[in-house]
This record gives C-alpha cells, sequence and structure tokens, in this order.
C-alpha cells in the first residue's frame, strides 16, 4: 500500500469519525446484503467494514478494483459490473471524492507502464462519469509498474497487478 | 568532492623513445590511435561474426592492415590485449599506499573492458625501479607484454598526489604516444587512475575515452512489493555512491544534463508522478512547472536549454518541450495513443521515442520541433525507451519479444537492428560517453526478484554486472569529466 493511500484512508476515517450526522450511521437505504455489515443500527461501529458508508466497506465489500488483459485498459464485464457498485455508493456518498491509482504488471519498460496505468485509470474514471459522478470528485494517478500487490513473476501475479483501484478520499479534508 | 585536476601535462619524451615529437599541441584527448607514426604492431583481431562487417565500415573502423598497436571494438570477438602494468613508482613513503590504489584502479578499469588481459606481476622479468630508467623491452616481449604502463606517483605531503605515466609499444620498441601527468588531491586518487586507464585505453582502441565518468541511477531496496527508490550517484564502475534523495517518494528514470550538473527525474513526492531537476554539486532540487497533469519521462537537449517529456491529460499520453528558462511549453505530438520516452539526436534536431499509435510500443523518429514521424522499428515484438548514441550513429532500445527483453541497437533509420542482451527482464540502456558501452537495468524474474546494472559492450559482448551497493535501475550515463 502506497504512503498517499495510507495517509487519505486516515484522514478518511478521522473525517468520518469527526462526522456529526447520525443518519450516516444507519443502514444505508437500499445498500442490501453487504458482507459484514451488521443488521441493527446498534451492531455497526461507525468507519468500519461493517459500516455500508465507510471507506472500509466501499473496499472490502464493494470491492475498489478492477482488472485489465494484457497492454489493455478495456473495462471487462465484470470491471463494469464493480464500477456500476461503486459509482452507486459514490451516489449515496456524496462527501466522498475518489482517486482512481492506474497499475500495470512487470511486462512492460517503465514509463511506458506509467503512461498505461494512466490509460487504466481513465477508463474508470470515465466510465463512473458516465454513471453521473461528477468529474470534480474524481482525480487519477498512475503508479505503472511500481507498485505491485503481488509479487510472482507469472500471470496469476500478472493479473491482479493489472488494476485501477478506487481510493475514497473525505471531500472536507481534500477538497 | 571534485578535485581539481591538472590535467594532461605533457612530459619530455622516455628514455627510449625512438622519437622524440618535439612540441606539440597540449593533448586534447581525443587523439586517436591511427595518428601515431612510426612501426607499430598491429595486435591481431579476429572477427568471426559477419553481421558485424556492416557495422565496422558504418563506424569506419575496419580493420587496416598496417594499423598501430590496437584493438578494434567493433569486433565480434577480440582476443583481449595482454599488458604489462608494474606497480608505479611510488616517490615517498606517504606515496606508497596512492601508488598501489591507482595502479590497482587502472588494471580494473582496462581488464574490466574486456579488451585488455593483465599479465600478472610474478611473470615480470623486469622490475620498474625508476620511472625515467631505459625500459628493457627484450624482458617485455618475452612475457608476451604487448603494451607496457610504467609511472610514478608522488606526494608533495599537502595533499596533492602529482601521477605520472608512459604507455610503450614493447614490440614497435617505443612509446606509444606521450608521456603525461595528472594530479589531484587525495579524495582523486580514483580518479586519476581512471584517467590514466582512459589515455591507454584511447590510445590503443582509437575510441573515446570513458572511465572517468559518473552514472546517476536509481537505487532499490526492499521486496517488490513494498520497494524503496532513492536517487544515487557513481563513478562508472560503481565506486564512491552517494545518494541524492531519500526513500520517502517513488523517484523514476533519472537522467543527467549534458555537462553532468544537473538531473532530470521524475518523482512522486507530490503524489502524482511530476518532473524535478536536481542540482549534482548541491543536491538541491525543484519541480519543473510543465503544466497540468502528470508528467514523466524527461530528458535534456544536447544544449541542456529545453526539456522533452511526457504529459498525460486523461488517457492520453503526449510528448511536450519546455524552455527551461522562460518555462514555455509546447506540445510535440498530438495523437490519442501513448507518446513517451524521447531523446534528442546529439545534434538537437531531431527526437526518437516511442508510440504505440500503430497498436503496438514502436520507436518513431521525428524533428526536434515536433510534426510528421518517421517510424523506424519494423521487427517482431515492441520496442521502447529509445536512446540516441552520443556518436549520433545509432539507437539503443529495449526490445519486448516472445515473453523476453532485450536491449538492443539500430541505426537512425532503424537498419541493422542487433540485440546485445536477452533475459526476463532487460530494460533502459544509457550510453557511455564515448557510445561504446551501454548500462542499462536487469530485473530476475519472481517473488525475490531484484534489479541489477549491468553494462554490455555494442558488440554485445563483455555483459557484466556494475557492483552497487544495494539495487539498481534506470542508469543515466553522464559526460566524461
Amino acid at each position: 500500500m502506497t504512503h498517499i493511500s495510507k495517509a487519505l484512508l486516515i484522514v478518511a476515517a478521522l473525517g468520518l469519525a469527526a462526522c456529526a450526522n447520525p443518519s450516516r450511521f444507519g443502514p444505508g437505504g437500499g445498500m442490501d446484503g453487504g458482507a459484514g455489515a451488521g443488521a441493527g443500527a446498534g451492531g455497526v461501529v461507525p468507519g468500519s467494514a461493517s459500516d455500508p458508508q465507510s471507506p472500509a466497506y466501499f473496499r472490502e465489500s464493494i470491492g475498489d478494483r478492477v482488472f485489465f488483459a494484457v497492454d489493455q485498459s478495456t473495462l471487462s464485464p465484470e470491471a463494469r459490473a464493480t464500477l456500476d457498485a461503486q459509482a452507486d455508493w459514490l451516489m449515496r456518498n456524496t462527501d466522498y471524492q475518489a482517486v482512481i491509482e492506474g497499475h500495470a504488471d512487470e511486462q512492460g519498460t517503465r514509463e511506458y507502464n506509467v503512461a498505461l496505468g494512466a490509460r487504466r485509470a481513465n477508463a474508470v474514471m470515465e466510465y463512473l462519469t458516465s454513471q453521473g459522478i461528477a468529474p470534480s470528485r474524481l482525480d487519477f494517478v498512475s503508479y505503472g509498474k511500481e507498485r505491485p500487490v503481488a509479487v510472482c513473476s507469472d500471470e496469476s501475479c500478472y493479473s491482479r497487478n493489472r488494476r485501477a483501484v478506487t481510493i475514497i478520499s473525505s471531500s472536507a479534508l481534500t477538497g | 568532492m571534485t578535485p581539481t585536476f591538472q590535467n594532461g601535462e605533457i612530459l619530455p619524451a622516455g628514455a627510449n623513445a625512438a622519437v622524440l615529437t618535439g612540441v606539440e599541441p597540449m593533448y586534447a584527448g581525443r587523439e586517436r590511435g591511427e595518428h601515431w607514426s612510426g612501426r607499430m604492431v598491429r595486435y591481431l583481431v579476429r572477427s568471426v561474426t559477419a553481421f558485424l562487417v556492416g557495422l565496422a565500415m558504418l563506424t569506419g573502423m575496419a580493420a587496416a592492415q598496417d594499423g598501430p598497436l590496437r584493438i578494434e571494438i567493433t569486433e565480434g570477438v577480440v582476443e583481449p590485449l595482454p599488458f604489462a602494468l608494474p606497480a608505479f613508482v611510488a616517490q615517498g613513503a606517504e606515496a606508497q599506499q596512492y601508488a598501489e590504489q591507482i595502479t590497482q584502479v587502472i588494471s580494473q578499469d582496462l581488464t574490466g573492458t574486456g579488451l585488455f588481459r593483465e599479465i600478472p606481476r610474478s611473470s615480470h622479468i623486469s622490475q620498474i625501479s625508476s620511472f625515467g630508467s631505459p625500459v628493457q623491452f627484450s624482458d617485455w616481449r618475452a612475457i608476451n607484454a604487448q603494451a607496457l604502463i610504467t609511472g610514478e606517483v608522488s606526494s608533495d605531503g599537502s595533499g596533492r598526489v602529482v601521477v605520472k605515466f608512459r604507455i610503450w609499444d614493447v614490440f614497435a620498441g617505443q612509446e606509444l604516444g606521450q608521456g603525461l601527468q595528472f594530479s589531484a588531491g587525495t579524495d582523486g586518487l580514483r580518479r586519476l587512475a581512471h584517467k590514466v586507464a582512459d589515455q591507454v585505453y584511447t590510445r590503443i582502441t582509437g575510441e573515446d575515452p570513458y572511465f572517468d565518468s559518473r552514472v546517476v541511477f536509481v537505487s532499490e531496496t526492499g521486496p517488490k512489493d513494498n520497494r524503496s527508490k532513492r536517487l544515487a550517484i557513481m563513478d562508472y564502475d560503481g565506486a564512491n555512491v552517494r545518494y541524492l534523495t531519500d526513500g520517502n517518494a517513488i523517484v523514476l528514470a533519472p537522467r543527467f544534463s549534458p555537462t553532468g550538473d544537473r538531473v532530470l527525474y521524475t518523482s512522486y513526492e507530490s503524489g502524482s508522478p511530476s518532473i524535478r531537476v536536481l542540482s549534482v554539486g548541491d543536491g538541491g532540487s525543484r519541480n519543473l512547472q510543465v503544466g497540468q497533469g502528470m508528467t514523466f519521462s524527461p530528458r535534456f537537449s544536447p544544449n541542456g536549454q529545453t526539456v522533452v517529456y511526457s504529459q498525460s491529460e486523461g488517457s492520453n499520453t503526449d510528448i511536450f518541450a519546455m524552455d527551461i528558462a522562460t518555462g514555455q511549453s509546447r506540445r510535440l505530438t498530438s495523437t490519442p495513443s501513448i507518446e513517451t520516452a524521447p531523446s534528442f539526436s546529439p545534434d538537437g534536431s531531431r527526437i526518437v521515442f516511442e508510440s504505440d499509435r500503430s497498436g503496438t510500443q514502436q520507436l518513431y523518429v521525428m524533428p526536434a520541433s515536433g510534426g510528421e514521424a518517421q517510424r523506424i522499428s519494423f521487427g517482431q515484438g515492441r520496442y521502447g525507451t529509445p536512446v540516441w548514441s552520443p556518436r549520433g550513429d545509432m539507437i539503443a532500445f529495449t526490445k519486448q519479444n516472445a515473453g523476453r527483453f532485450h536491449i538492443g541497437v539500430m541505426r537512425t533509420d532503424g537498419s541493422e537492428e542487433r540485440l546485445l542482451t536477452a533475459s526476463f527482464l532487460d530494460e533502459g540502456p544509457t550510453w557511455a560517453p564515448n557510445g561504446r558501452v551501454i548500462m542499462f537495468s536487469r530485473e530476475t524474474q519472481g517473488a525475490q526478484g531484484s534489479s541489477s546494472l549491468y553494462s554490455v559492450d555494442i558488440s554485445g559482448r563483455n555483459l557484466q554486472r556494475v557492483r552497487t551497493p544495494s539495487g539498481g535501475s534506470d542508469p543515466s550515463w553522464g559526460p566524461l569529466q
């Protein structure tokens, strides 16, 4: 995990903790069946993965990342389904912004992979925008092949590294 | 840090010199072997690779029948030239350790090229106990030393070290070129040695020197999924590593300025890749203000006044040029594809870059002002990271084909492509200042994979790892100091 995304998550958690709006801690209307979400308001720890309005929930239950084919930035049907859910969450949680991180696997030259990561991040940004998310809430960065999550040198790892990750941040602090 | 050199002071002709050369212009460091007159021994060079013939013709280095003592670097197979390097004579006790160290570095420089082979001192018949004494050529012929290097090291006690040396063509029985002396502070001993070795190299190969040069690179530590990267600078041989940044932000692809005074690089310090310029002297760095969005892949123009770089706007990456003095940028490419890794021709008139406008990464050449680009790579696979040779005659590149990576060279019109290396992941070539050696990064396969620096001759010979304290990537070879 990158320094910046760690920092954003901490900032986001602090921002959430400081938020005094009690409605945020209720079960999200229409947010049915989120894994790990407590059934009653009493069982939800604000900001935790059980809170459907938390970045942790977004990360773990919605799914914060989509994957790409080799040297491609086209969104697969699976990727679009994940992004539909991301867009839905962002529409409900308007206090948040998102930075899309684009990544590549190690099979490619360094600078090309930076540009390829930008392509992937932008494919996600454009899709979220098409689903109604205001472009002003979205930004992107490419890490190229600099931040792999899986370290082996075969397709089982490469397929996990060719990704775009939606990092949720608090608009109150980044805007 | 940089020692002040008293550079290239010519010594009177050696005791055995057949021809007194008299007063000649100050040695310029660029004289070629063929300029020396007199009967010289032509050292046996064997070429077994027909594909190199074209290259030899291209560079005008086809072996002459009656040349001087010399090696042709462009040949495919070279029998290393045996040389004798008796320990330089120390003048005074203090100079003893300096003499030993300087002699050792000279030996490492020469043998490290793969073009020279040192005859062990234990085989020497003659001992050189005085720099001024006549050379007993028969003793050196008897052990088949083609070249003999003699020298003297003195110290004036105030931290100033002087090295004098002569190079002898043993079988011709005469001095090869003129004796020279260099001086430096005690922190410049390795540079003194590199200067001497450069003279030996250049007089025997006819090529420009390169040992007294530095490389800026990315020092890497830690596992693949948590790697720390720092800018570092070192001598060409991996000695004297000095770190220029801490490991807090990812840094990529540093590029030396033509004079070696500045380094351009890409940093994630702001959270998003952007171009910074660092002053090598004081280590200070600043952000180059080059527009909105991600900027990366910077490189200096030959006059050091312009930076070419890539900028990503949305999913599109194009090449721009910025005048450093005014901060004004202009767009050089405008296609919806990825254009990156620009590199100027040494005369500044053209730029080679990579683009996937055809569907895969390929190499293109365009005028330095932008405009229509000519594709030059047409082989199998993907081509990236092109770098124009300082001699202007070739372009080095990374090629990816059939699951392997290669460092290769081609002529500037794309002809005569030759692959120099093959591995799981080789990338990012950079040229030695004389255009005869290429350094690059090699990443090993697997979860424990790490990156190291390697060098290879443009003939594909003498692949060597460059020893650095930790991992290394993205080397950029600076000018001769």
